[in-house]
């Protein structure tokens, strides 16, 4: 079988081409470091001479900072440095102006545990000793944690004087975005509707809930040449921004990524680092820093807090006549376009003539958002997904059969404006429907959920090299941090591609001194756009391979192809030579014209879209209004699953933390502007012993614009939960719930007031 | 020439047009063109967009090619998590 694969196949093209390795389940390679504690985390890394740093953070949501007075601090015996926002570098541009003052205040704090100051000492007790020592006068202001709060005239300002750009008359100053998208004449849709739903709804701010607080190990030399030692999504990013905080060329900076105790986007920035590696320039010794999971909480990126009015309008058949969201996304003290991508995605699910969507970001006292997984997604969806609910129910439709009639598919002019190509919505609605999950008869006080999910997927800067080892071994090197099992699907997408046992291949990532530069491992687009690169740097080690056989066969090297993992005369007038495998040609390297490798540097686009349907059986108890979820089934377009089990990982965990933000986890400000529930006792996260087994249905509808089909799947599994658990808990209540988390509380309160 | 789909808020910068129309062979003239023609365009394209063609999405890619009948839509610039 020739392995090489032709540019721009169609779908149907790629769904025939057999595969070897590529959809097989193999052991992680990263599983016996991880089980035995072998692998090495943000927090594992030592070095010579280390000092330890803390922070001092913020008591106030909101206060001018008049004096910060570090001078006793300073002088406490085991304190080597102090910072503050004194000790970086101006930034030209505003966004990483933003993201310097938010790992250091300048000015004003802005929210609850705003960093003003850090301590690198000899232990973290005296470091922490001198942070009490630390004198900053603070001139308190008046404060907003609301969403629609920050949006009244009379709100306090937080950027006073920064004009925002493209914001419509008649908003505040705290609105710092604001977008539309849509087409169709939403007046004549309406029109055709024989009813229609308004409703609103506001969902929490929740926390990514990675194990792995945040760490880091700094070093800054006296020749200025720096090293960073990270947990972190992205070690290009951060050697970007904290080279320029300080003021230092990026070839100074080598940064390396550790393992990662998760991330699922809110690891797509910096906190620590570039205060580490100032505080390592001011003390001239390695300088490590570890949040606490309190300062995880109230200092980290959770994602949004949303309130959105919806609109929409069916016939009694079920078709959707027109669609309409206001949403208005908080994500904190700075400006963000999470709101931006929620009115993108909010109806990409459906095919819809008259269609609309607005978003304002709002800027609050709390602290900067990060992303999460599909930002932005799953909070307006779940307000779509909960309208269309509420139109089968009053219908008396099913609602699989209304989303089979309104899907968007190809050649459908999307919501957010493009046409679609291949998409597996259809596809995905039918396995849905024809599974027995949504057939199987309800208990008293079960309610079954059905919601869609979409999310767009992205690609961007990818460099990964492969050296073909002397024993017919292959190292792969590429740059992003493995997050979801990359390093798995790479060395399977590397051997399927060379036609050489998955056990001959070893893949790691590299640091930034020793590969291209790589985009933040985001977007879910590392299998894609990672593996999309790898098999490209196979082709070139290839070409490679049958040009040494060719010249030992002393033929044109267009007269060698690669099948099965070796080198074969191709045509008539070839000759007549045995295959010559990767390991022969390998072994010869040498003699042949030395190393023989393969690289590929490319901005990856192409990225296909991904849709998935989910279904949920919950039980609600009406004397307490506790929620449990009693089944669980997701569906999902992977385009091609490269190692299905990682999919399905994909799909179960986006699910589970979907689960967690329907039911349980909400950001809670008292009236002073503080954090409540900093930590995961009082933030309660689903926990194995409270779900099911999350089953899952992988379907594969090829992405044309991968070699092998390939779809990014780490963010759509989020997308669907927050709906389908809400659609659920509605039927087995008997009361429509338009608030998220549905904690018991809320759900008694909807069922009392129901009454 | 191609025709350009903007999204919606862009419309203020072009008078009200949804649809424009530029004369471009890839997509790093498309944008040249758009901030020459509507100047009010111009700090948005800097700031960073992202443009989808015949249905793909690209970001910072100034030599994909369009052609006439493509469908080229100016999106805003996007990041995932």
């Amino acid at each position: 079988m020739v392995t090489e694969y032709v540019e721009g196949s169609t779908g149907a093209e790629l769904n025939k081409r057999e595969f070897k390795v590529i959809g097989t389940r193999p052991p992680r390679p990263d599983g016996i470091d991880k089980v035995t504690g072998r692998a090495l985390f943000g927090a594992d890394l030592t070095a010579p001479g280390m000092l330890h740093a803390t922070i001092l953070r913020s008591p106030h949501a909101h206060a001018r900072i008049i004096s910060i007075d570090t001078s006793a601090a300073l002088a406490m015996s085991g304190v080597k440095a102090v910072v503050t926002s004194q000790d970086f570098v101006k930034q030209s541009s505003s966004g990483n102006q933003d993201t310097l003052d938010n790992c250091m205040a300048r000015g004003k704090v802005l929210y609850d545990g705003h960093a003003v100051a850090s301590v690198a000492a000899t232990s973290v007790k005296v470091a922490n000793a001198a942070l009490k020592l630390i004198k900053v006068e603070y001139e308190v202001l008046p404060h907003e944690t609301d969403v629609d709060g920050a949006m009244l005239d009379t709100a306090p300002v937080l950027h006073e004087g920064r004009k925002f750009r493209n914001i419509p008359e008649g908003n505040n100053a705290n609105v710092s975005g604001y977008w539309e998208f849509g087409h169709g004449d939403l007046d004549a849709g309406f029109a055709k509707a024989d009813i229609i739903i308004e409703r609103s709804f506001k969902t929490a701010a929740t926390h990514q809930g990675y194990i792995e607080p945040h760490a880091t190990l700094a070093t800054m030399g006296p020749d200025g040449r720096g090293e960073i030692w990270v947990c972190t999504q992205g070690h290009y990013m951060v050697r970007d921004l904290s080279a320029a905080f300080i003021g230092i060329e990026t070839s100074q900076l080598r940064v390396t990524a550790s393992e990662i105790g998760g991330g699922f986007g809110g690891k797509t920035t910096v906190y620590l680092e570039p205060v580490a590696l100032a505080l390592s320039k001011k003390a001239g010794r390695p300088v490590k820093m570890v949040m606490t999971r309190e300062e995880v909480f109230r200092a980290t990126g959770p994602t949004t807090s949303s309130s959105t009015d919806i609109k929409i309008g069916m016939t009694k058949d079920g078709r959707i006549t027109a669609g309409q969201a206001k949403l208005r996304y908080q994500g904190g003290a700075y400006p963000n376009i999470t709101a931006m991508l929620g009115a993108m995605t909010a109806f990409a699910s459906y095919d819809l003539d008259a269609v609309q969507t607005l978003a304002w970001n709002v800027l609050t006292n709390r602290p900067k958002q990060a992303a999460y997984r599909a930002p932005g997604a799953p909070m307006a969806i779940y307000t779509v997904e909960s309208v269309v609910d509420e139109l089968c129910q009053k219908l008396g439709l099913d609602p699989l059969e209304v989303r089979l009639m309104n899907a968007a598919k190809k050649g459908t002019l999307s919501s957010y404006g493009p046409t679609f190509d291949e998409i597996g919505l259809v596809a995905t609605l039918e396995a849905a429907k024809a599974h027995p999950h949504y057939t199987a008869p309800l208990g008293p006080n079960q309610g079954r959920g059905v919601s869609c999910g979409f999310w767009f997927n992205f690609a961007g800067n990818t460099s990964v090299s492969m050296n073909i080892n002397e024993d017919g071994t292959v190292a792969v090197i590429e740059g992003n941090p493995d997050i979801g099992g990359s390093r798995a699907s790479i060395s399977m997408m590397a051997a399927e591609e060379l036609g050489i046992p998955l056990e001959k291949v070893r893949t790691i990532v590299a640091d930034t001194n020793s590969i291209g530069f790589n985009d933040v491992t985001d977007g879910s687009r590392v299998t894609f756009a990672v593996g999309l690169a790898t098999i490209k740097a196979a082709r070139a080690a290839i070409k490679n391979m049958c040009g040494r056989a060719a010249q030992v066969w002393g033929i044109d090297a267009d007269a060698v192809d690669w099948v099965d993992g070796a080198a074969v005369p191709t045509g008539h007038n070839a000759g007549e030579f045995p295959p010559m495998t990767l390991a022969e040609i390998a072994a010869d390297q040498a003699k042949t014209g030395g190393p023989i490798a393969g690289h590929h540097e490319v901005n990856v686009d192409g990225a296909g879209v991904s849709f998935g349907v989910h279904l949920v059986d919950v039980e609600v108890d009406p004397e307490t209004g506790f929620t449990q979820i009693k089944r669980y089934t997701v569906f999902q377009d992977a385009g091609k699953a490269i190692h299905p089990d990682y999919v399905e990982g994909q799909m179960q965990g986006g699910a589970v933390q979907g689960i967690g933000w329907a039911l349980n986890e909400e950001y809670i400000y008292g009236e002073d502007g503080k954090l409540q529930n900093a930590g995961f006792l009082d933030y309660r996260i689903p926990v194995a012993s409270d779900l099911p087994m999350i089953d899952t249905v992988i379907l594969e509808i090829p992405n044309p614009g991968h070699p092998y089909g390939v779809r990014g799947v780490g963010e759509t599994g989020i997308v669907p939960p927050l709906a389908a658990v809400a659609n659920g808990v509605s039927h087995a209540a008997g009361v429509r719930m338009f608030e998220l988390p549905m904690s018991p509380p809320r759900i008694l309160a909807a069922i009392d007031g129901a009454k | 020439m191609v025709t350009v789909t903007l999204w919606g808020s862009l419309r203020s910068a072009t008078g009200g047009l949804k649809d424009v129309e530029v004369e471009a062979r890839n997509t790093g003239e498309m944008l040249k063109a758009l901030a020459k023609k509507y100047p009010a365009l111009e700090s948005v394209i800097e700031g960073g967009v992202s443009v989808a063609i015949d249905g793909l999405i690209y970001k910072e890619a100034w030599f994909t090619p369009i052609k006439p009948d493509s469908e080229v839509v100016l999106m805003p610039y996007m990041k995932g998590g």
